[in-house]
């Protein structure tokens, strides 16, 4: 199974600008199937982005957070070249974690 | 007295004259299919109400219609929802079926490159073929389940045959053939029929009104709206076929959908194809 994050990264020098869309169900536990059960609850609770050892960005979400969720972000510093680390986990301790190459 | 009677007895005589014209009227008209005038006559509709679009921007629906939406969409692009959906059908696509074959057997060019190419006229079976149907046929052909017309799987192939289409001008053709022509004026006797509480026919939406709010939302315009399926839409949070956008568009207007790929959808997206020839495929496409 290939990854469930699309990092997307550019450096102008001084800033480093971060897009990111990942691949989760997101289901808030309020909503019901076609037979009336409820889907139990299934979302990222954390994401970070480490650049150089260092947390640049960290998001703590829950149920509110749209399916497939799509983040933007720019951080100071950042060279082209330089690696980005992405990972997250979710209410049933699912994780993934992926790197990207600043461009 | 005499002077009102007289008057009563004209305007008697007007009346009977004009339903007899009426009712020759349509008689006369149903003889004459020209589908090249029509869809010269649809084009003109809609490049004479936005002189601004390119013509080639219609296929981008709502976009083409409204700067700010067309902005935050280039935006978008660089990302699109659907990627997730369009690798999984790149995956499907080449996977081969329990019996060695592959969708490529099914298609001409090994399925590459064909979606302007459809919906197409069978002569041997006398109707309409779109590709959703053709993809489900090739499955059953091949001792496997057929996938539902509207979401998921069937989406995902569309969207894989759709991008390695993009760019291509959609090439509809009506063959000589009088159920061609039959099954393209059923098609568009479809599209401007009014039905469901609210009366709407497809045309009022997407003919009279694109580029106006419905809500929150921005109409897009009958032309080219074929050409960008399937779509991941916002609102669904996932992706719709083609047969998706036809039935929930009908429950949206409180009427009761037909069933995907019913042979009178199967008419509508012939006639709506039809008449969006020339234009690029650009699906799968994003909506709001």
């Amino acid at each position: 199974m290939a990854s469930t994050i699309r990092v997307r990264a550019s450096s102008n020098g001084d800033i480093t600008e971060v897009q990111a869309l990942i691949q989760h169900p997101m289901d808030s536990g309020f909503v019901k199937n076609a037979k009336g059960e409820i889907i139990p609850p299934h979302f990222i609770q954390q994401l970070t982005f480490e650049h150089d050892g260092k947390n640049v960005f960290t998001a703590d979400w829950g149920g509110g957070v749209s399916k497939d969720p799509y983040v933007k972000f720019a951080f100071k510093g950042g060279k082209k070249g330089d690696e980005l680390k992405i990972s997250w986990v979710d209410n049933k301790g699912a994780t993934d974690t992926t790197t990207a190459k600043i461009q | 007295m005499k002077l009102r009677s007289a008057i009563y007895l004209a305007s008697a005589a007007l009346v009977l004259a004009a339903l007899t014209l009426a009712g020759a009227l349509p008689s006369g008209a149903a003889d004459k299919v020209d589908p090249v005038a029509d869809a010269k006559a649809f084009r003109k509709f809609f490049t004479d109400k936005f002189p601004k679009v390119k013509l080639e921007d219609f296929v981008n629906g709502p976009y083409s219609m409204n700067e700010d939406l067309y902005r935050q969409w280039q935006d978008k692009e660089q990302f699109p929802p659907y990627e997730f959906s369009l690798e999984m059908g790149k995956e499907m696509f080449s996977k081969p079926f329990k019996n060695g074959k592959s969708y490529a057997d099914c298609f001409p060019n090994g399925g590459i490159a064909i979606r302007q190419n459809y919906p197409y006229f069978d002569e041997k079976e006398g109707k309409v073929i779109t590709l959703e149907l053709a993809l489900n046929r090739c499955r059953e052909a091949n001792g496997e389940e057929p996938y539902s017309y509207v979401k998921d799987e069937m989406a995902a192939l569309t969207a894989y045959m759709a991008f390695t289409s993009r760019g291509k001008p959609m090439d509809i053709k009506i063959p000589n053939d009088p159920r061609a022509l039959e099954a393209y004026e059923k098609g568009k006797e479809y599209f401007y029929t009014r039905r469901g509480q609210l009366n709407f026919s497809c045309a009022t939406c997407h003919v009279q009104s694109p580029g106006e709010r419905i809500r929150a939302e921005i109409l897009a315009p009958a032309l080219g709206i074929v050409n960008a399926m399937p779509i991941y839409r916002s609102e669904w949070s996932g992706m719709g076929t083609t047969s998706r956008r036809f039935t929930t568009c009908n429950s949206q207007i409180r009427a009761v959908p037909l069933s995907p790929q019913d042979d009178e959808y199967r008419n509508v997206e012939y006639y709506l194809s039809y008449v969006s020839n020339g234009l690029p495929i650009s699906g799968p496409g994003a909506r709001p």
